[in-house]
This record gives structure tokens, sequence and C-alpha cells, in this order.
């Protein structure tokens, strides 16, 4: 165990050594490998970024019912009695036109102009919360609750939200397709790092192969170092996202204030971070692996 | 310990290296090849290590069948064996110390006691106080005994030299040779290629003659 790990050890000082003899070439290719990824793993932190402004708002989803204007006091009971007896809502709750006036002037800082307008324009409204139900089976709700008497609209408020995760999704599969085309190049990258490696390595090898190294001895410290660079590429990336978002969240704090709000985006999760490591590790060794196989082969000591 | 049966080695193209090749060595046996170079002293050397395959016939090494070893088993072949090769194949980016080390490196060898062997060996072939020099700098004589002690580092019970006194002149050669002969005293099969007249005379071990790919009687 501890003669493997030693081994292990030494391929990996080896495939330090070797990044270290060649800064140049070393920094180059993890340049590349950070500023490739960065492209597709800005977007998915972007989408991650949106998908927590509509998750809140898809966290519960409401039904607004407003009824008509000139509803009696009859009509709302009537109406209540029929909402207690759908079994899916999990609440609903009235509110009334001179409470939504209420809100309203407190809210909007209209309330002067409210004042002016002498009658109250605004229905009588329920607000249903819905709790998770599948996007038809709510629009069946609405139509069925729209087609009873006395309701003049219902309105889905969390249908933006829907429609956002839908982009989102379609996002996410842009993403994939970024990342493996990028994925590929940079296995490309490795390879030919990798080559060019064995090639000026190659008395070494032929000398190791002599004195009784095994394949994977041999193999070793090039997979250690596809996988170095694959670790420092993603490092690499990941800095580049957290000096654009330290940017990008400059310019956002203005318009978020604009808005009233204290929105700014923020860098991946550590479990992202450890799948964008993983991901561009694996890109790393793989390339790294592929080369060694393609070769070494062709080094066989004469 | 070593046994060669009826090998044959012909090249693609149809050159016949080795002829219907039989003899054996003892363990513990200082044996020299001799014969013109392109005689095949060298594949025959190369054949022992699996560097070279035969065509026919069968090689024990041991009691390992070489003729028929896998792939994967050759390199457990080679850490018995301590090669000497003709072209020295020094490493010129790195020290002394560190290229006698590699055989240990290869074979996964604990770093405390392989730094003491490094010692050992560079110490048998009088090399110890150039342990942190740059292989470049070494004259050739000193490069040949680098390379005895790159091979005998890891305590081989066989050694294979090609041509060692080969562009040395005759006070380094008779070194070397001594050197040779230590191991030998303490058990080592030794294994020598060479054409230098002076080390056969010398010698009153067994000296196989290699005459266009075939051994002389």
């Amino acid at each position: 165990m501890s003669i493997w790990l030693a081994q292990h050890w030494h391929a990996l000082l080896r495939a330090l050594r070797q990044l270290v003899i060649s800064p140049v070439t070393s920094l180059l290719s993890v340049g590349v490998f950070g500023v490739v990824l960065s492209l597709p793993a800005g977007i998915f932190l972007l989408l991650e970024n949106l998908q927590t402004v509509s998750g809140h708002a898809t966290e519960s989803l409401q039904l607004s019912v407003f009824l008509d204007t000139n509803a009696r006091q009859a009509d709302i009971e009537r109406i209540n009695a029929r909402l207690e007896q759908v079994p899916a809502f999990e609440s609903f709750q009235f509110i009334s036109k001179e409470i939504a006036l209420q809100q309203l002037q407190q809210e909007s800082g209209l309330a002067e102009a409210m004042r002016n307008l002498g009658k109250n324009p605004l229905p009588d409204a329920f607000v249903i919360n819905l709790g998770q139900m599948a996007a038809d089976e709510i629009e069946r709700m609405r139509e069925a609750i729209s087609a009873w008497p006395g309701i003049a609209q219902v309105l889905v408020d969390t249908d933006w939200a829907r429609k956002l995760n839908a982009i989102l999704d379609l996002g996410r599969v842009i993403v994939w397709m970024l990342a493996g085309l990028f994925g590929a190049a940079l296995i490309i990258v490795i390879f030919n790092t990798i080559r060019l490696q064995i090639l000026t390595r190659r008395d070494e090898i032929e000398l190791s192969r002599l004195i009784g190294a095994t394949d994977s001895y041999i193999r070793r410290p090039f997979l250690y170092f596809g996988a170095i660079q694959g670790l420092a590429g993603a490092v690499l990336a990941w800095s580049i996202l957290a000096l654009v978002i330290i940017k990008l969240n400059e310019s956002l704090f203005e318009l978020a204030r604009l808005y009233a709000t204290t929105w700014a985006l923020s860098h991946f999760s550590w479990q992202h971070n450890l799948l964008l490591l993983a991901f561009s590790g694996g890109l790393g060794w793989f390339g790294a692996r592929w080369s060694v196989a393609r070769h070494l082969a062709r080094i066989d000591c004469a | 310990m070593i046994d060669f049966q009826h090998v044959n080695k012909r090249y693609a193209g149809g050159y016949e290296a080795l002829t219907d090749i039989t003899f054996s060595v003892e363990r513990g046996e200082l044996a020299f090849f001799t014969g013109h170079s392109g005689a095949g002293k060298s594949t025959l050397l190369k054949m022992i290590a699996a560097i070279e395959r035969p065509t026919s016939g069968n090689i024990f090494v041991g009691q390992q069948n070489i003729s028929a070893l896998k792939r994967s088993a050759i390199p457990y072949l080679r850490r018995n064996l301590g090669l000497i090769f003709q072209e020295q194949r020094i490493l010129l980016d790195r020290n002394v110390f560190a290229n006698v080390m590699l055989p240990l490196q290869v074979m996964g060898a604990d770093s405390r006691t392989a730094a003491a062997r490094v010692r050992a060996a560079l110490d048998k072939v009088g090399l110890l106080d150039k342990e942190k020099a740059n292989p470049i700098t070494l004259s050739g004589g000193e490069k040949q005994r680098l390379c005895i002690a790159r091979a005998v580092v890891h305590r081989p019970t066989i050694l294979i030299a090609d041509e060692p006194t080969a562009s040395l002149d005759t006070g380094y050669a008779r070194e070397i040779m001594a050197v040779f002969e230590s191991f030998h005293q303490v058990g080592v099969t030794v294994l020598i290629a060479t054409h230098d007249r002076m080390l056969l005379d010398a010698t009153r071990s067994r000296v196989f003659e290699l005459t266009q790919g075939k051994l002389a009687a």
C-alpha cells in the first residue's frame, strides 16, 4: 500500500516537475482551458441566478379570482362556499375591494390620485394558494372557475415564472451542448500537449522500459499532468467568472436600486464548483489517457 | 541459469541474425561473447531481456521461458537483470545520483533505503564524490561506471553488458573489467559481449564465439 502511494506521489511530482520545466507551454494550455470553460460555465451561472429569481415565485402557485365589480355580499358568500368544496386548494383568502384599495394606496404611493377617483374601481377578489400543481391542471382549474357565474377574470399570478423556467430549461440544454463541443476541443488541446511531451521525453521513456518500468508507471505522470492542467483551468475559469460577477454587480447595483430591490449575481455553489473541477479535470485526464495510449505504443525499445 | 535452445532470429526482409543457437550459462558464471560487429552478439544479449524476441526456439532465464513471455510480464523479468547498453542511455536532464536512482524508482523502492543503495552502488564504481554532478561533465570511463552503477543498484542476479569497454582506453577498460570481476565474485551471473582482445586474452572464463549468427563449436 505504501509503495503504491509512493509511486503515485512520485508520478505527481514528476508531473509537477514537467509543469515547471516548461512554464510557458503549461500556462498557455491552462489559459486555453480557463478561457474556453468560462463561456459555458458563465452561461450556466447566469441561468442559475435567473433560476433563483423564478424559483421563489414558483414555490407556491397562486390563482387570483376577480369578481364582477357589481358583486353583492350574497354572491361573495356563494363563491366562498364553492371554493371550500375544492379539495385541491391549499388555502384561499378573500380580499375585499376596500382592503385592496387600502393596500394599493399604501404600496404604490398613488394615495392622492386614488382619493380623487371618488369611486373605488377595484373588484372583490379571492387569492388561492395552489401549492404544487401541474401546469395543465392549473389551466383546467382556471377555466373551470372562470365559468362560474359572477366571476370576471381568473389570473395565474406565476405564469411568467413558468415561462421563464421553460426558457431556462432550453438554456441548460444549450449550455450542455456548448460544454460538449468545447470539452472536445479541450481534449484535443491536451492530446497534443501530451504528444509533444512524449516526444521530448522519448529517451527517458525508452530507458524506463528497459529497466523494468510497467506501462502504468510510464503512463501515470502524463495522466497526472493532464488532470492538473484541467484542474488549474477550472480554477482559472472560476476566477474569470468571479471577476465578471464583481464587475456586473457594480452595474446591477445601480439598476437594482432604481427598482428598489437588492438583487445581485452570486457565484457557483460548492456543488457546482466541484462539478466544474471534476468536469475540467476529467477532460484533462481523458485527453492525456487517449494521447498516451496512442503515442506510447509507438515507442518500443529496440 | 540461462538456457538457449535452437534459437533463430530472422528479421523482416529475410536477414538472418542468429541461426540455431544452443548454449547454457550456469548460475554465477562469467561468460564472454565475441565476434565481428554484426555477428549477432547484441541481438543475443537483447533476447535475454526480451528486447528482441526469437523467431523460433526457446530461451529460459531461471525457470521462465522468455520466448513465451507475455508483454505485461516483461518489466518483472527486466527487474532481475542489470543491463549495460552499448549506447549508454544516460539522462542528461538529471544528476548522477538521480540517474542511478532510476531502476529503484521504477520498481517502487522505499526512498530511504533507495538513497542508501544508490550511494553503495556509486561507491562500488568509485563515483561517490560525483553524485551531484551533471553526467555531461563526466569522462568516458566515468560515464561507463555510471552505467554500471545504474545496472547493479537494484542487485540483479544477472548482469549483461554490451561492449562495455568500447571507446575506452586500456587503463579505463581494465578498471571496468575489475568491477565486473567483483560482481562475479559475489555470485552474480555476468555476460559480456566484446571484441576487445585484451579482455578475452586475460580471462580464464568461457568465451562463446559468434560468426555470422552461428555459434562456433
